[in-house]
């Protein structure tokens, strides 16, 4: 560490010195969450673990959260930075409440506002290190949108961050279609995150389904799947495997 | 007149509670050249006379579009609605980029009233010279807002402002009550109407008016010398007299001469009837 008198102020955002003030990698982390459209709104899963490092230290972490009246937003990634991400949603909403006017902010002005946020702190070498995924329903649209923590944004029928991406999607290009009942859709969601589950080594079994319909938003109470363990494979995992490990 | 005590500057209030500096702002607006507004549940017209200083010059601008939803038109001091404009400008490409969205009309219309009443409350400043005519769209539908120097703001179903305004608004007052499920055509019909009310007897003509709509599906823009001549020629081949039962038959067949006429001439439709 530097021993040295510093004659910058402690809160300077310039050079090395303030190292202490950026983000240099993320401690209490959440895993994958994945969502997808169906015919009344939007649907969302993620569980409940906040890791640290590879202790699955804390389990009753609530990574998704309603924002104004119109949109849901998951996060994946460091947790104090999402809870940050809170407030700033809550400043944003509570001024577009003010206004008093009759116009809101949907999900797809949430949307964009987070991804200037977020392109802005990576620019700034200091970013929030969250995969954020935005859902909403506003005047019958749909909208269903990610931002990384680089400030990479799309918008598409089905979303995930992390390990999502790898395991959840492949199945989601399968077996997405437009107008999903809500029952398919959860059993796709619970579908994704039992693979997840079995693949990902920072999953835990709780988990909680979000839906956004126009009417509002439901988080479910916290639940496990149901898991299988029998299978021949798992027995004897190395059977078979060519390879030094 | 006897309240020139108490006019010096904008911070001094008169013992009868008047700030004399912004209403001789209102004065300003009444000097400047008509501008009419009116509003249908989908579209806004705008419109504006035009004249120029002399034959060798061009006329002021005072219709300025804002964004793809937004239009004002100013009466007063041309300069310091240009600056506005700017100003509404600026706000509308800073929300979209954060949001992505368009600004709805009753907040940037907030924002201006804010910006004109903080020169009612600074000693070091003067009122805003301008009135502004805001049209504009958000969730709610199409919207008609005044904006004053006084930093107060009115949403209306149709106004004008200006020198002879007012036989314009009495005109205005007549119809209203029908704009609301008015056509686009016939509101900007009505806008010409208008604003050949304030010419007082002077031709209407193109060359000294200027016209623009807004509305759902239709981006701001201001309307083109021809198609501004093509409806005034459209009524007024009914001469001087404005009764409502015989513009919608004149009004007919005019179009279809009209339309012959379209093709083969790119100028004034051809008027046969």
């Amino acid at each position: 560490m530097n021993f040295m008198a510093s004659k910058q102020p402690e809160n300077s955002l310039l050079g090395p010195e303030s190292d202490s003030q950026r983000t240099l990698y993320p401690y209490v982390t959440g895993t994958s969450v994945v969502a997808l459209k169906y015919k009344d709104g939007i649907l969302m899963a993620a569980d409940m673990g906040g890791s640290y490092g590879s202790t699955l230290r804390y389990k009753s972490v609530e990574r998704m959260k309603p924002i104004g009246k119109h949109s849901l937003l998951g996060a994946s990634g460091e947790i104090s930075d999402f809870q940050e991400i809170l407030r700033y949603l809550d400043e944003l909403i509570l001024y577009d409440n003010m206004w008093d006017d009759g116009n809101s902010l949907g999900p797809k002005e949430v949307h964009n506002y987070l991804t200037r946020v977020m392109y802005n702190r990576r620019n700034k070498f200091n970013p929030l290190w969250n995969s954020l995924v935005l859902g909403g329903v506003k005047n019958g649209q749909k909208y269903l949108g990610t931002v990384s923590m680089i400030g990479v944004n799309f918008e598409d029928n089905h979303v995930a961050t992390g390990f999502g991406n790898h395991l959840a999607r492949p199945i989601l290009r399968q077996e997405w279609h437009e107008n999903l009942s809500f029952e398919d859709g959860v059993r796709l969601l619970e579908k994704c995150m039992r693979v997840l589950l079995y693949r990902d080594r920072s999953a835990v079994n709780k988990l909680q389904i979000a839906k956004i319909t126009e009417d509002g938003v439901t988080i479910s109470q916290p639940y496990s799947l149901k898991t299988y363990w029998e299978f021949s494979a798992f027995e004897n995992p190395a059977q078979g495997a060519i390879g030094s490990w | 007149m006897f309240r020139n005590q108490y006019d010096t500057d904008v911070t001094t209030w008169s013992p009868a509670g008047r700030l004399f500096q912004v209403e001789y702002a209102m004065e300003a607006v009444k000097q400047g050249s008509a501008t009419i507004g009116l509003r249908s549940k989908t579209h806004v017209v705008l419109g504006c006379v035009n004249k120029a200083n002399s034959e060798l010059s061009s006329h002021q601008k005072k219709i300025f579009k804002v964004d793809d939803h937004i239009g004002v038109a100013i009466a007063g001091l041309t300069a310091d609605g240009r600056v506005l404009s700017r100003y509404m400008r600026n706000e509308c490409i800073n929300y979209n980029f954060t949001y992505e969205s368009p600004l709805p009309v009753g907040r940037l219309v907030v924002q201006l009233a804010d910006k004109a009443q903080v020169c009612t409350q600074r000693s070091w400043k003067r009122p805003y010279g301008v009135g502004l005519l805001v049209a504009g769209l958000d969730e709610s539908g199409a919207h008609l807002y005044y904006n004053c120097p006084s930093g107060n703001y009115f949403e209306y179903q149709a106004f004008a402002i200006g020198s002879r305004s007012q036989a314009a608004k009495t005109y205005l007052e007549r119809r209203f009550e029908n704009f609301a499920d008015s056509s686009r055509d016939d509101l900007v019909k009505d806008a010409l109407m208008a604003i050949r009310e304030t010419l007082q007897g002077e031709t209407l003509k193109s060359s000294i008016c200027t016209v623009a709509v807004v509305g759902v599906g239709e981006p701001f823009h201001i309307l083109d010398q021809e198609t501004v001549q093509q409806m005034i020629n459209a009524f007024e081949i009914v001469g001087e007299q404005e009764g409502p039962a015989a513009e919608p038959d004149a009004a007919a067949g005019q179009e279809a001469a009209a339309e012959q006429g379209g093709s083969t001439d790119e100028g004034v439709a051809p008027m046969d009837i």
